[in-house]
């Protein structure tokens, strides 16, 4: 086991063999300076790292309820600062609040506790790991599925092509908060990831990041492909690279040849239906809502 | 007050993953280049750069304990010096 790693969250975790998200809760952690408290919303994450009577946890760890992460990491942070005047922790002492969600906490049922916390402008950050749906409950749609998907609640057949819906833009309404640091980043790109999550966790007050995890069990790929698919997503601008910091947007990678959707779209058995000649459409529908995104964030950078 | 409950980190009573694994990987460690692409993206932390022969480069090492096979390691490899196997 490799010990540096591990510092903050072990291995023994039960997590799918090929699973995204430990490699960006191990980024994100390592960045840190300070000692840290870690709130966690119900999702894969929290399922399979507390499984009793193991928890993979090594850092002081919360997990409360599904929708209520960001409001207890801002309990935890009062809690600190109001110790800190009674004399009671020393002065010195520097601890750093981080919560972890996954798309289900964050974008549905987490997103008023989320706005809250944002909004009162606790000194905390805020990690959204993306895999695009419920998935430890066996894929049921989230706000965040993508146009077109198949999963549990989104079935696929003669009268529905998948998701209907298009995806929530989180980054948006984060955004609106006008909070210090927010960016939007992708497993497969760590060292782009370590360098954002250096900067969120030096941001003093709220930060957030938005992370892609490919979800190796419901969107159906070979366990060994997370990585690939990852890096798929961000070459066909499907999941641009960006950050937003003091208002200032930046675009972190901007692909030297325009890779199709397509080729994104074929490597999960999600969007397997969407290759069958009636639902073309749909295929250049999903082309056209990514281009537009990506002109959309591509603006806004070039200001 | 009621609390919560509360579980204390132990590695002893984790599951070992280990005995999840349907395929192995293996590192050919004269083709491995200790370029360490492959150690942060394991989901299982099991990769660790040790030390193989004097003067060399420290190379790519497999704990089993916990490699759940996923063969992530394997793709991400770009001279593919780790290959995965059947038991």
């Amino acid at each position: 086991m490799n010990k540096e790693l591990t510092k903050y969250y072990s291995a023994g975790h039960s997590a799918c063999a090929g699973c995204g998200f430990p490699a960006i809760v191990r980024t994100v952690l390592g960045e840190l300076k300070t000692d840290v408290v870690i709130a966690n919303a119900t999702g894969c994450l929290e399922v399979t790292s507390t499984l009793y009577p193991y928890s993979a946890w090594k850092a002081p760890y919360i997990h409360n309820a599904f929708e209520n992460a960001a409001a207890t990491i801002s309990g935890v942070e009062r809690a600190y600062e109001a110790l800190k005047k009674k004399g009671k922790i020393s002065k010195n002492k520097k601890i750093k609040f981080v919560a972890f969600g996954g798309d289900g906490g964050t974008y549905d049922i987490g997103l008023q506790s989320l706005s809250g916390a944002l909004e009162r402008g606790h000194n905390f950050l805020y990690v959204c790991y993306d895999n695009g749906g419920y998935m430890n409950t066996g894929n049921q749609r989230s706000s965040a599925t993508p146009y077109g998907a198949f999963t549990e609640t989104t079935p696929t057949g003669k009268e529905s092509f998948g998701k209907i819906e298009t995806r929530k833009n989180l980054m948006e309404i984060v955004n609106a908060h006008r909070i210090g640091y927010l960016a939007q980043a992708n497993v497969a790109y760590l060292t782009d990831l370590k360098k954002k999550a250096k900067k969120a966790l030096e941001t003093d007050g709220p930060s957030f990041l938005l992370v892609f995890s490919p979800c190796t069990n419901n969107w159906k790929f070979p366990t060994s492909q997370y990585v690939n698919v990852g890096k798929l997503a961000t070459e066909t601008n499907f999941w641009p690279l960006y950050e937003i910091e003091n208002g200032e947007h930046k675009l972190n990678f901007e692909p030297k040849k325009i890779t199709p959707v397509t080729e994104f779209l074929k490597t999960q058995g999600r969007f397997k239906h969407l290759f069958k000649v009636e639902n073309k459409p749909h295929l250049e529908e999903i082309q056209k809502l990514v281009n537009e995104e990506f002109a959309r964030i591509a603006n806004l950078c070039e200001e | 007050m009621e609390h919560g409950a509360v579980i204390k980190h132990d590695q002893k009573k984790s599951p070992k993953t280990g005995a999840w694994r349907y395929m192995h990987p293996e590192v050919d460690k004269e083709k491995c280049i200790g370029c360490a692409t492959c150690v942060p993206f394991c989901p299982e932390a099991s990769i660790e750069m040790k030390k193989h022969k004097e003067g060399q480069k420290d190379k790519a090492d497999i704990d089993y304990e916990y490699c759940k096979g996923c063969g992530v390691c394997a793709e991400v490899c770009p001279i593919k010096a780790i290959t995965m196997k059947k038991k």
